[in-house]
């Protein structure tokens, strides 16, 4: 292991339904870096991803975090994570500032404004709208924002473009790009190409049939 | 860099978070307190103008309410949260689960045991319950809606994840229930006949330590495991 590794798996196995997703998935993570977890539907994606979390326990194997396993961590590797996952999470009765103030409680706030966060992800003009009545895409968005208010070094997104416009899509990039450009990492999984030019971007591409 | 807020703080937001949710979905959270009113009221006119019986059974009668009232909120403390996944970013807080599971107990009970305290008294004095016994009636729906709170928080927490965790459920909470509800009852039939009810205080006190010191971590650990 090189000192600069930050995120690292060794040996990583699931098992789903008696069905061998993956076994000895092996990768590192550096800071910069982006790892695009590719494959068809049921490979185990999401999984994977929710292993990394923690929500998900490993079938073998184990997630390093700076060289520590990350089930010694606990908060300490929570408070670098930032997950959005398939659910939103945010609450459809609290407005859209109501829902970003929680999730800056739960994690470490960002240096940022919560205006600008909303201002960044085109929802401004919603702050104090009920996010019940937005639209999917909107809530998306809002769902992502929770990125931006978070002080989190791993970002951790699991199809984040769903029902995203190409516009939105295009500006979530971006956001990226700048997120690994200040040293962050990200590892997620998407359907959508998107095009990272000049990052340090890794693949892992997960088989289905076994 | 930035700090955590500490848990205090953390603790506190969620509470308020609750209390606006509930708030937002009062028809929802007064549905349990209505049944409680509807079943202490139904029984003077099932029984009849009977006021030495009533009085005698009014212990029982609103204890067993309370109990019926609490099983059908109970599954409101996580659902929608787990529905909408909100609980996944919760579990991955950066601050003690546990604590965070006890912010959203604390919120129910407000909720769902408070407004027990207020209308008991009324109801007890519908029933014709003796006014020395209505003094230890409050003190136990204090002391016992906590536990019955806390308690049903780790029963929700193991069957949230389930299709249909309702029987099962009731079937995992009502015993535990059981012991809070005996001596609760016993304590206001003492107080009734004038006797000392210390004793039963007391051993409900120890149930609400009990369950405030072990409940948190239980329900945190259930929780995991209902979201992997």
């Amino acid at each position: 292991m090189s000192t600069s590794t930050l995120l690292e798996t060794r040996d990583l196995g699931c098992i789903r339904n008696d069905r061998q997703l993956f076994v000895k998935l092996e990768f590192a993570l550096e800071a910069g870096d982006m790892l695009v977890v590719e494959g068809p539907n049921g490979c185990g994606k999401t999984s994977l991803l929710r292993i990394l979390t923690g929500l998900r326990l490993a079938d073998g194997g184990e997630i390093l975090w700076r060289g520590v396993p990350i089930d010694r961590l606990a908060g300490d590797y929570y408070e670098q994570v930032a997950y959005v996952g398939h659910h939103d999470g945010v609450k459809h009765e609290l407005s859209c500032l109501e829902n970003l103030r929680l999730a800056r409680a739960m994690g470490v706030p960002s240096e940022q404004s919560l205006d600008d966060v909303l201002e960044q992800v085109n929802l401004y003009a919603y702050a104090e709208t009920e996010v019940g009545s937005l639209s999917a895409g909107q809530k998306r968005r809002l769902a992502l924002a929770r990125l931006l208010a978070t002080d989190s070094m791993l970002w951790i997104l699991d199809e984040p473009f769903t029902s995203l416009d190409r516009d939105s899509m295009a500006m979530f990039a971006l956001l990226f790009e700048q997120h690994l450009e200040q040293q962050g990492l990200i590892v997620m999984t998407s359907h959508h190409d998107i095009s990272l030019p000049g990052q340090k971007v890794q693949r892992i591409h997960l088989g289905a049939q076994t | 860099m930035s700090h955590r807020l500490s848990l205090l703080q953390a603790f506190v937001f969620l509470l308020r978070r609750d209390l606006l949710l509930a708030l937002r979905n009062r028809a929802e959270y007064t549905m349990p307190l209505l049944f409680f009113v509807l079943v202490i009221t139904l029984f003077p006119l099932a029984l009849g103008a009977e006021p030495v019986l009533l009085a005698r059974i009014a212990p029982g009668i609103i204890w067993v309410a309370a109990l019926l009232a609490a099983m059908l909120s109970l599954d409101s403390i996580f659902r929608s949260d787990f529905d909408d996944g909100s609980l996944e970013q919760i579990l991955l807080s950066a601050h003690p689960v546990a604590v965070l599971v006890l912010a959203k107990v604390s919120a129910h009970w407000l909720v769902t045991g408070l407004p027990l305290l207020i209308v008991a008294p009324l109801l007890a004095e519908m029933l014709g319950m003796p006014t020395s016994a209505q003094g230890t009636l409050l003190l136990t729906i204090l002391i016992g809606t906590p536990i019955l709170s806390l308690i049903g928080a780790i029963g929700v927490a193991l069957t949230v994840g389930l299709r249909k965790g309702g029987i099962i459920l009731s079937l995992l909470v009502l015993p535990l229930y059981v012991p809070v509800l005996i001596f609760a009852a016993s304590a206001i039939e003492n107080a009734a006949m004038g006797f000392e009810v210390s004793a039963q205080i007391y051993m409900l006190l120890a149930f609400l330590f009990l369950s405030v010191s072990l409940s948190p971590w239980a329900t945190a650990a259930a929780l995991r495991m209902s979201a992997s």
